[in-house]
């Protein structure tokens, strides 16, 4: 029982015990984090509206997105993702999900944030259904931890509307 | 027994994943083991998923576009890794513009860093596997008394 292998096996167990223990405590501490996020979207422009030649709508804005996303940061958190996604519905779907920008916030410091951007991505429709149409801008945002449970949550700001005619 | 376990708590036939290219930097760095579960919650848009579209490998990439049809509720996924400019569309199967909830093994709830580095190693490099392993039976047979 004295052997050099039988003490290598039991040190590294209970060493890759001991770290797992270590790294659920610190996930868990995550769960007592109060966090108070706050974000605001302006749409200051619709740059232009079209129908593409496959018959989907498309749509080019600019934004200007604020937040302050400092609260959701703890001793364990590497990142937060943040994206900005329009949500709106359709004869045809019942939800669509769109992300406009997405950004990464590597530390407390950037979690404040004031961004005039166009959309990063392509905001294009499954069919021609956007003309009128009112949708919704959520911001998501996905805390990553150094180590254990991955949140995600999301803002949901109403009230935006695209252009009754192309442009 | 461990694999079995983590397989009914994740409802998973994949409950981890090694993280084995740099599309997921920062967040996920090469190496990184992704905790995975399949709720029937139904998947939105943000959430982090692996997919596998007939490829050897599964991918984990975040969902940045979504489509749900009002009569049979199926999705239309479109995923991009957060390191690359690119969304995932040149990933698909030819013709394919988009994914769908069968393509999707698992969403990543959780991670644990560096620990996968053991299976990158023994994967990529043929003779790391063979010193383990050689290592391991020399074990075996000196151990008896």
């Amino acid at each position: 029982m004295h052997s050099f292998g039988y003490r290598a096996n039991a040190v590294v167990t209970f060493a890759v015990t001991i770290l797992a223990v270590m790294c659920s405590i610190a996930s868990l501490s995550d769960n007592f984090n109060a966090s108070s996020p706050t974000a605001e979207i302006k749409v200051l422009n619709i740059n232009w509206f079209q129908k593409q030649p496959n018959g989907n709508d498309e749509v080019s804005l600019t934004m200007n997105i604020s937040a302050d996303l400092q609260s959701m940061f703890t001793w364990n958190t590497k990142q937060v993702f943040v994206f900005v996604a329009a949500e709106y519905e359709t004869p045809q779907n019942a939800l669509n999900q769109v992300s406009l920008w997405d950004g990464i916030l590597p530390s407390k410091e950037n979690a404040k944030f004031w961004i005039h951007t166009t959309n990063k991505y392509r905001f294009v429709d499954q069919g021609s259904n956007l003309r009128g149409k009112d949708f919704n801008l959520t911001l998501h945002w996905h805390v990553m931890p150094k180590t254990g449970k991955m949140f995600a949550d999301k803002i949901v700001m109403t009230g935006y509307r695209l252009p009754d005619s192309y442009r | 027994m461990i694999m079995k376990g983590l397989q009914c708590v994740s409802a998973s036939k994949t409950p981890a994943v090694v993280v084995l290219s740099e599309s997921m930097e920062p967040g996920f760095k090469r190496g990184d083991v992704l905790l995975l579960h399949m709720s029937k919650d139904p998947i939105r848009a943000g959430e982090v998923v692996v997919f596998d579209d007939g490829r050897p490998i599964p991918i984990v990439h975040r969902v940045i576009e979504l489509h749900e049809r009002r009569n049979n509720k199926t999705l239309d996924l479109l995923t991009k890794g957060d390191n690359n400019s690119l969304d995932d569309r040149a990933l698909y199967t030819p013709g394919q513009l988009w994914l769908h909830e069968h393509h999707i093994m698992g969403r990543a709830i959780g991670f644990v860093p560096y620990v996968g580095w053991i299976t990158i190693i023994m994967t990529e490099k043929a003779f790391a596997k063979y010193l383990i392993i050689g290592g391991l039976c020399l074990l075996v047979l000196f151990s008896q008394k």
